[in-house]
């Protein structure tokens, strides 16, 4: 399957079929609907490769590619790893702390270091909004950001939307409230992207001071919508996806305290039983268990989260592939 | 020098806020002031510049700008800043004070005055602290200052953030006649923000600066300014409301001038993220105050029209390369325009949303009464009898596009790369010199 696409994407490729041509993944806002496809058909293709009894192919053999994180992370790195070390690659981890960032080298030299010790692709996760289309701009390698300060998550809002269509099909339509912090959540901000792009309604709910409310009203095949009563929100909606709630937002007098952010936001079975029939709860993690999310439903039947890590691989593995193809035409 | 036989700046459009002056006259300079202002002036031996199509101005009076001499020598020097601001037309400048040392004594002062006085290719102004160090906390020795020639004072980017300390400020300056500009922000209140806080910042998960931190400010200092009868200039107006607030300052008699720059005049929040589909997170669009919304540009825009906005200043901050080539967050705010102020003034003034006189008065009488210039070189801003040789001539046609490699300035920090411009300086006469021609600095 895996060399069919291959074929498909490089030789034999029918006239007009869709190509990706694009040297980074920064963002699903400049995704058009058949990126997303090619992107998730490809990503299918690879849960194929991942369910053989060997999950390996060969395909980019002799590749290298760095995961550059300037930020803590646990799932996204292992993920992006696993999935390059599926598909062949030689992998690179680097830190901020122990490297030359500590020694003060610029972003700018640091991805050119990357790219003339023979990177191909850096995956790249950074605690400043932007940063990876600072580097993307300054390096022939091909950047895939693997989240941005509060900017962008694109990977994986992708994996979110692989999760949501296999669950319940096309989107178009669909209610998809997404809970908690968007204002400061890059996981939201890809997410609404390419919900757009699929024509489903999205609703933004949160305490005022953790929405962007400049959002509302965006989107010309789906709907955003922004509100403050999670109630209204998930009457009749298809996915929940609750957001992590960072404690610095008390701290910072964004919400009065973590006990009234439970009371108000806190997705649990009696707010659940509010939705759509087969509605199903999704979260980017790590979870605050009891905090945005109740303890029973992180772990029951609505929740897809451990599902959502698994498709993560495959996603990224389509991502890693897509890119490394387009280097090689 | 010719100062002797003199410079004819012949068959221009003059226009001139000073004297009222709108027509196509000739001005002629003798001994490095204004000699007349008329038709058809004879004046034998006197080295020509042809004005035809063009206008003629005074030399322009820039309130505000960084020379980054002492301390930041890479960004920029007093030789290098002082090149740009006469190619963009600037025969006069304020030097913001946040250098190192700042200038909060009277021996800073003195010792920048040497530099001044050595390197300068134009008249420079030095502008004192509020506070020592800049740090907002004692105030400097404010009547040092004056006396060592300080044309006012200001923290420059660091508000005077603590009102009681502002209050008295205002108070010690008024007694010696001198305004203080004051960056009017609310620190607190904008927290780390590092552009706009709007439909920008939040599409590009940028912490955003809310109009209201500066409308509170200058607010703030209104009522202070009221209290003391201090003379307050805000410097750098960015928001369509503190427009209003300080025309409604002006209705009840208070000494309050404002300026606003070519920057805030032409571009909007929407530079940060650029012209193309992916943002672009422009750090050259990065300054304080941040580049506000459409609906604020066209607000600045109207108060300069209607004369609320005393004066076009130029905020000219050259940065080093490195200083923008990094993450937006920790880029330096600034934009390195004194070069470009003049082409975006005039595209402005073509696309009809600005009005050419009240845009050269802008440039010229309004930043000299503001910081009462005239009381130290008599006629400055203006074309009067005796008045400085100071002239700027403009081609009001002229289309080019921004190109920061060639830039005098060491700071080639512009959104603006690209940009295609209408109308150039042409010709400035510096006290009476020919010194800028055609893209020619005269040594």
């Amino acid at each position: 399957m895996l060399e069919t696409a291959a074929t498909r994407d490089t030789t034999s490729s029918p006239e007009g079929e869709h190509r990706w041509t694009a040297k980074d993944l920064l963002d699903t806002d400049v995704l058009t609907r058949a990126d997303i496809d090619l992107i998730l058909e490809t990503a299918e293709a690879m849960a194929e490769v991942r369910a053989r009894p060997i999950g390996k192919v060969a395909t980019l053999r002799g590749m290298t590619v760095v995961t550059l994180f300037y930020e803590q992370s646990t799932r996204t790195r292992a993920s992006f790893e696993v999935a390059a070390k599926a598909l062949g690659a030689d992998v690179v981890n680097l830190s901020a702390s122990g490297s030359s960032v500590e020694k003060g080298e610029s972003l700018v030299d640091t991805v050119r270091t990357l790219e003339a010790i023979g990177a191909d692709l850096v995956v790249m996760r950074h605690g400043r909004s932007g940063a990876p289309y600072l580097a993307a701009r300054n390096t022939r390698a091909g950047i895939i950001n693997g989240g941005d300060g509060t900017h962008a998550h694109p990977t994986q809002a992708l994996l979110d939307l692989y999760t949501m269509r296999r669950r319940i099909g096309p989107l178009a339509g669909k209610k998809v409230v997404i809970v908690g912090d968007v204002r400061h959540s890059r996981v939201a901000r890809s997410n609404i992207w390419t919900l757009l792009a699929e024509g489903a309604d999205v609703v933004l709910c949160g305490p005022a001071t953790l929405l962007p409310h400049t959002l509302a009203g965006i989107g010309e095949a789906g709907s955003c919508t922004v509100t403050t009563s999670l109630d209204s929100a998930i009457e009749g909606a298809h996915v929940v996806m609750a957001l992590r709630i960072q404690k610095e937002r008390q701290e910072s007098g964004l919400i009065p305290s973590m006990r009234e952010y439970i009371t108000g936001y806190q997705v649990n079975a009696r707010r659940l039983a509010a939705a759509a029939p087969h509605a199903f709860v999704m979260h980017p993690g790590p979870m605050n268990e009891g905090v945005e999310i109740a303890p029973d439903v992180a772990h029951g039947l609505a929740s897809v989260v451990e599902e959502q890590v698994a498709n993560g691989v495959a996603v990224r593995m389509a991502i890693l592939y897509l890119l490394a193809t387009a280097r090689s035409i | 020098m010719k100062a002797d036989t003199g410079t004819l700046i012949r068959g221009g459009r003059v226009i001139d806020a000073g004297t009222g002056i709108d027509g196509r006259v000739d001005i002629l300079i003798r001994d490095g002031y204004v000699a007349g202002v008329g038709p058809n002036l004879a004046a034998e031996g006197a080295e020509i510049v042809d004005a035809s199509r063009s206008i003629a101005s005074a030399g322009f009076v820039d309130l505000h700008a960084h020379l980054r001499e002492p301390g930041f020598e890479q960004k920029g020097t007093i030789a290098s800043e002082t090149e740009a601001a006469l190619r963009g037309g600037f025969t006069t400048v304020c030097a913001m004070p946040n250098t190192s040392p700042p200038p909060d004594s009277a021996t800073q002062v003195e010792a920048l005055t040497e530099r001044i006085l050595r390197d300068a290719r134009v008249r420079v102004f030095p502008i004192g602290c509020v506070t020592k160090r800049r740090e907002g906390r004692a105030l400097a020795e404010l009547a040092e200052l004056a006396a060592a020639g300080c044309v006012a004072f200001s923290d420059d980017g660091s508000p005077v953030a603590d009102g009681r300390l502002m209050r008295h400020a205002l108070e010690l300056a008024a007694a010696l006649g001198l305004p203080l500009s004051e960056h009017s922000d609310d620190p607190v209140l904008n927290a780390n923000g590092v552009m706009h806080e709007g439909r920008i910042s939040e599409r590009l998960g940028l912490q955003g600066q809310p109009a209201a931190a500066e409308i509170t400010a200058i607010a703030r200092n209104l009522a202070l300014c009221e209290a003391t009868g201090g003379r307050l200039h805000i410097a750098h107006i960015s928001t369509a409301r503190g427009v209003e607030l300080i025309a409604d300052g002006k209705r009840r008699g208070l000494h309050v001038t404002c300026e606003v720059t070519p920057s805030h005049l032409f571009l909007t929040e929407d530079s940060v993220f650029g012209r193309g589909p992916s943002p672009a997170y422009d750090t050259n669009a990065r300054v304080n105050p941040p580049l506000r919304t459409e609906s604020d540009r066209r607000a600045l825009l109207a108060g300069v029209n209607a004369g609320v906005i005393d004066a076009i200043a130029t905020d000219h901050a050259p940065h080093a390369t490195e200083d923008k080539l990094c993450e937006f967050d920790d880029a330096a705010p600034g934009i390195s325009c004194i070069e470009t102020a003049l082409g975006t003034v005039m595209t402005l003034v073509a696309r009809g949303e600005l009005d050419l006189v009240a845009a050269l008065r802008a440039l010229t009488l309004g930043p000299a009464a503001a910081f009462r210039l005239e009381g130290r070189v008599p006629g400055i801003g203006s074309l009067a009898d005796g008045a400085p040789g100071d002239v700027v001539v403009i081609d009001p046609a002229v289309r080019w596009a921004v190109d920061p490699a060639q830039f005098a300035s060491k700071g080639k920090n512009t959104p603006l790369s690209g940009q295609e411009l209408t109308g150039a300086v042409r010709a400035v006469v510096v006290g009476g010199r020919l010194a800028f021609e055609r893209g020619v600095v005269h040594a």
